[in-house]
C-alpha cells in the first residue's frame, strides 16, 4: 500500500514535470557588460543604450535586419522620387505608444525634426544633414525632402539614433522610455539590472518572450559562473578570452560573428615622420595581423585590409595589399631616411584587444627598427587628447560605427588625413543612388586608403556571443550595436 | 569631555573644507570632457559645445565650486551628468547594498576575529597558535577576487544554494536579499578577520604580561574571567581602531568584490563615474565617504573613553 501510494505520487510528479516542461520559457536574463548611462538613443552615442532599446523598446521609420539588411519598421513601404530627392513613407496604422499615444505621421515629423534641430544633442546628427523638409501628408503619410539624394538615407532612418518617439514622453525617455516596440519598459535598478515586459497593444508581430532582464555584468571573470549557474541565460557579447571555459560545454552554444568594428592601428598623418608615405607603408608591412588576432582576440577576427567589414556587401578583400615582410618594411624605411629607426608613442585605450594587440605590435614594430613607447590611457582621456587634440603618434581602436568609410573624409579627423581624390570619391558616393556605381565608388574609396597606408588595418572585431543552447533567435553578428529580441524564443 | 567634544567636532569641519577643495580641484585637472564622452566619436564640435553649456561647465570654475560646496551646506548633492537623476537618489541606491553587505562582512569578521585571537593568545606558541596564525596569514594573502571566484563555483555553480552574483534588491524580499549578499559579504569578511585576528593577538599578549594580569591570577580568578574580563577590555582599543578603519574600507573599498559578484554598490558607482567622468557624482559621492570616514573616526575615539574610563578623565 505504501510503495503503491508513493508510485502514484512519483507519476503525477512525472506528468507534472512534462506537461510544465512542453509550456516553453517566456523569461529571459541577458547579460551586458556595460550599464547605459540612460535609455535615450536619440541623446548620447553609448552603445549600451542600443543594445537594450533597439529593436525592442524603440522602433524607427526603417531598421536593419541580422545582416545589415535595410527593412520597414514603422514605414510599412516607401516611394522615392526619379531625382532621389524625395521620399514619401506610407506609415503602419493602429500603432501605439506604449503610454497609450497614438503614433501618427505627426510623430515622424517631430522626431526628425527635433534631431536635425540647432540645439540638438544627437550623437549622429550627421545622419539627418541631408534632410531639408519633413512634411506630414496625412496621418499615415510623411513626405522627406532631401537637400540632395542621398544613397544611404533610407539605411540612416534605421540607426538606433534615428528612431520614432512621442512629443509627450520625448523629454523623459532617458529615464523612462517610450517608444512603439514590442517591448515596454518595466523598472530600471541602477548598477542592477533594466527590465522590459511584453507589450499589450504591439503592431507587429507578436514576440514569444514576455519578461527580459539584462543584466549588468561588468567583469568577464564574473560572466562565466553566471552562465553556470544559470542565473544568466545569454551574453551576447562575450569575452573572446573567456570563451575555452565554456565553448566544450553541451548546454551553451558559442557563436563568433561579425561586427562593424574596425579595428585599427590608427596614424597621426601629420606627425614628422609619419608624414611620409614610405613610414606609413613600412608599418603596414611590419604589422603581423594573424600574430595580432591570436594574441588580441583570442584568434577570433577576420584580418582587414581597408576600412570595411568583410560581412559588408561593399567589402573589398585588399588584405594582400602589405603582407607581413620585416626585409621590406625596413627597406621602405631606408629610403625615407630613417635607417636607424626612431621612436614614437603608442596611446593605448583601456579596452582589452587595444592593451593586448598594443604589446604585440610594440614588438613587432621593433622588429623593424620603431620604438615605441606605450602609454595606457582612461577612454575620457583617449578622446579628450587622442580624438579631439590630436595629441599622439599611433594609437589603437575599433571603429565600431557602421559603414563609416567616410569619417578618413571628414575635416580635422583625428587621423589628419587629407587626400582631395578620397574626399571626392566620398562626396560622390552621397550623390549616388545606383546600386552598381556605390559597389563600384566603395572599392575605389578602400583602394586609397590601403594604398595610402593610412593607418594599419587590422582586423574585424568579432562578436562573440555565448547563450544557453535551448535559446534560438537571437544575433548572430552585430551589424549596428543591438540585441534585437523581436525573434528569440526558448525552444522545446 | 565637552570641550574635547567641541574641538573634535571642530577638526572634522575644517577636514572637510580641505577634502571638498581637494577634490574638486584633483577632477578638474583630470583630463576628459563629459560632454564628448556621452556623444562620442561621431560628434561634431559645436555639438559637444552645445552639450558643455547644457551641463553647465563652461562656466567659470570657482563659480562652479561654490555652486556645488553651497549644495552640500543645504545638503543638495547635484544631478548625475550621465545618469541625469539626483546624485542623492543613486547614492541612497547604493548604500541600500554597500551599507548592509558592510555592516555583515564587519560582524562576520569579529565573529571570526575576536574568539581566534583570544584562543592564539592564550595558547602562545603551541600549536593551536601556530595554526590559526598560519591560518590568518594565508587569509591576509590570497587575493579576495580569487577567494571570490572559488566561492561563487562551490555554493553557486556546484551547490546552487545562493546566487552567483547580482543583487535582487530589497523588494524582492529580506530573504533573496540577504542570500545575494552572503558570498559577497564572507568574501570581504574573512582577510579583515585574518587582519583583526593577529591585531586582537598581539594587543592581548602585551596585556596578558601586564603585572595586574598576574595580580588577578593570583587572587585566585579562573584563567577565562581573567582572559575576557581583564585582558581583552583592556587590548580593546587597537582592535576598535582597526574595527574603524575596516568599517570605512568595507563602504567604499569593496570595488574588485562588488565587480565579481556584479553587485550595484557604492565602489561601483564611483569607478563608473570616474570612467564616464560624471565628476558631479564622484565629487560628491567622494564628500559622503570623506564625511563618514570622518564620523567613524569620531565614534571610534569617543568609544575608547567608553572602554576605558582612564580616558575619559584625562580630557
Amino acid at each position: 500500500m505504501k510503495l503503491w501510494k508513493t508510485l502514484l505520487a512519483a507519476a503525477v510528479l512525472a506528468v507534472a514535470t512534462a506537461t510544465s516542461a512542453f509550456a516553453a520559457r517566456t523569461d529571459l536574463v541577458i547579460g551586458i557588460p556595460l550599464e547605459p548611462p540612460h535609455l535615450d538613443p536619440t541623446a548620447g552615442a553609448a552603445a549600451a543604450i542600443r543594445e537594450v532599446t533597439y529593436a525592442n523598446v524603440f522602433e524607427g521609420l526603417t531598421r536593419i535586419g541580422p545582416n545589415g539588411e535595410v527593412l520597414p519598421d514603422l514605414a510599412e513601404s516607401w516611394t522615392i522620387s526619379d531625382d532621389g530627392k524625395i521620399y514619401t513613407f506610407k506609415l503602419h496604422t493602429g500603432v501605439k505608444f506604449h503610454d497609450g499615444a497614438d503614433f501618427s505621421a505627426d510623430d515622424v515629423k517631430f522626431s526628425l525634426d527635433r534631431a536635425r534641430a540647432e540645439n540638438s544633442v544627437n550623437a549622429q546628427k550627421q545622419l539627418f544633414a541631408a534632410i531639408d523638409e519633413v512634411d506630414v501628408v496625412d496621418p499615415a503619410t510623411v513626405k522627406v525632402t532631401l537637400t540632395h539624394p542621398q544613397g544611404s538615407f533610407l539605411y540612416n532612418m534605421g540607426w538606433g539614433d534615428a528612431v520614432i518617439v512621442s512629443p509627450k514622453s520625448a523629454d523623459t525617455n532617458k529615464e523612462k522610455p517610450v517608444g512603439t516596440g514590442p517591448f515596454k519598459f518595466e523598472s530600471w535598478a541602477k548598477g542592477s539590472s533594466i527590465t522590459l515586459l511584453k507589450s499589450d497593444h504591439y503592431w507587429g508581430a507578436p514576440v514569444f518572450l514576455e519578461k527580459v532582464e539584462f543584466r549588468i555584468v561588468p567583469d568577464a571573470a564574473a560572466a562565466v559562473p553566471a552562465l553556470l549557474s544559470g542565473d544568466i541565460q545569454a551574453f551576447p557579447f562575450f569575452d573572446p578570452d573567456s570563451v575555452s571555459q565554456v565553448k566544450d560545454d553541451p548546454r551553451f552554444k558559442v557563436v563568433v560573428g561579425a561586427t562593424e568594428g574596425e579595428t585599427i592601428l590608427s596614424i597621426n598623418n601629420k606627425q614628422p615622420p609619419f608624414d611620409k608615405l614610405q613610414v606609413r607603408q613600412a608599418i603596414s608591412y611590419a604589422l603581423d595581423r594573424k600574430a595580432i588576432i591570436d594574441g588580441a582576440s583570442a584568434g577570433l577576427g577576420l584580418p582587414i585590409g581597408s576600412h570595411m567589414s568583410p560581412a559588408n556587401k561593399y567589402y573589398v578583400d585588399l588584405t594582400g595589399h602589405y603582407p607581413h615582410d620585416v626585409a621590406k618594411a625596413k627597406q621602405l624605411l631606408k629610403e625615407a631616411g630613417l635607417e636607424n629607426g626612431f621612436k614614437a608613442t603608442l596611446k593605448l585605450p583601456p579596452t582589452t584587444y587595444a592593451r593586448l594587440g598594443g604589446e604585440i605590435i610594440a614588438s613587432e614594430l621593433r622588429d623593424v627598427g620603431i620604438n615605441l613607447e606605450i602609454i595606457p590611457v582612461e577612454w575620457a582621456q583617449w578622446l579628450d587628447q587622442v580624438f579631439t587634440k590630436k595629441d599622439y603618434d599611433l594609437t589603437i581602436v575599433s571603429h565600431t560605427e557602421p559603414n563609416d568609410i567616410d569619417i578618413y573624409a571628414r575635416k580635422d579627423y583625428y587621423f589628419n588625413y587629407d587626400n582631395p581624390t578620397f574626399k571626392k570619391v566620398i562626396a560622390d558616393l552621397e550623390l549616388t543612388s545606383d546600386e552598381a556605381k556605390r559597389k563600384e565608388l566603395y572599392a575605389q574609396a578602400q583602394k586609397i586608403l590601403a594604398d595610402d597606408a593610412v593607418v594599419g588595418f587590422l582586423y574585424e572585431l568579432p562578436k562573440v556571443g555565448v547563450w544557453d543552447a535551448k535559446l534560438q533567435g537571437l544575433w548572430e553578428s552585430a551589424p549596428i550595436p543591438a540585441n534585437d529580441l523581436t525573434k528569440v524564443k526558448w525552444s522545446e | 569631555m565637552t570641550a574635547y567634544l567641541l574641538k573634535r567636532l571642530a577638526i572634522s569641519l575644517a577636514t572637510l573644507v580641505l577634502a571638498s577643495i581637494v577634490v574638486f580641484a584633483v577632477l578638474e585637472i583630470l583630463p576628459g570632457d563629459p560632454a564628448r564622452l556621452m556623444l562620442g566619436m561621431n560628434a561634431s564640435a559645436d555639438q559637444v559645445e552645445l552639450l558643455r553649456n547644457q551641463m553647465g561647465l563652461n562656466q567659470p570654475l570657482l563659480l562652479r565650486y561654490l555652486h556645488w560646496a553651497g549644495g552640500l551646506l543645504s545638503l543638495d548633492f547635484g544631478r548625475s551628468y550621465t545618469y541625469s537623476v539626483p546624485v542623492i537618489d543613486l547614492v541612497r541606491e547604493r548604500l541600500a547594498v554597500s551599507l548592509p553587505l558592510a555592516l555583515i562582512a564587519l560582524a562576520l569578521s569579529t565573529i571570526i576575529a575576536i574568539p581566534v585571537g583570544l584562543f592564539s593568545a592564550s595558547r602562545r606558541g603551541r600549536a593551536g597558535d601556530t595554526i590559526s596564525m598560519g591560518a590568518a596569514q594565508l587569509g591576509v594573502a590570497v587575493p579576495n577576487f580569487w577567494f571570490a571566484l572559488m566561492l561563487i563555483y562551490v555554493f553557486a555553480v556546484w551547490l546552487r544554494l545562493v546566487p552567483a552574483g547580482g543583487f535582487p534588491g530589497w523588494s524582492a524580499g529580506i530573504s533573496p536579499a540577504l542570500k545575494s549578499l552572503l558570498l559577497p559579504a564572507v568574501a570581504l569578511a574573512l582577510p579583515q578577520a585574518a587582519i583583526l585576528a593577529r591585531v586582537t593577538r598581539s594587543a592581548l599578549i602585551e596585556v596578558l604580561n601586564e603585572d595586574y594580569i598576574r595580580t588577578a591570577r593570583a587572587k585566585g580568578l579562573p584563567y577565562r574571567t581573567v582572559l575576557w574580563r581583564h585582558a581583552l577590555r583592556n587590548a580593546m582599543i587597537p582592535v576598535l581602531t582597526i574595527l574603524g578603519l575596516q568599517f570605512a574600507f568595507l563602504l567604499a573599498g569593496t570595488i574588485i568584490i562588488e565587480n565579481v559578484f556584479y553587485l550595484p554598490g557604492l565602489g561601483r558607482l564611483v569607478f563608473q563615474a570616474i570612467t564616464q567622468r560624471d565628476l558631479i557624482v564622484v565629487e560628491s559621492v567622494v564628500m559622503l565617504l570623506v564625511a563618514a570616514v570622518i564620523a567613524v573616526n569620531l565614534v571610534v575615539d569617543l568609544s575608547y573613553a567608553v572602554v576605558d574610563p582612564r580616558l575619559r578623565s584625562r580630557q
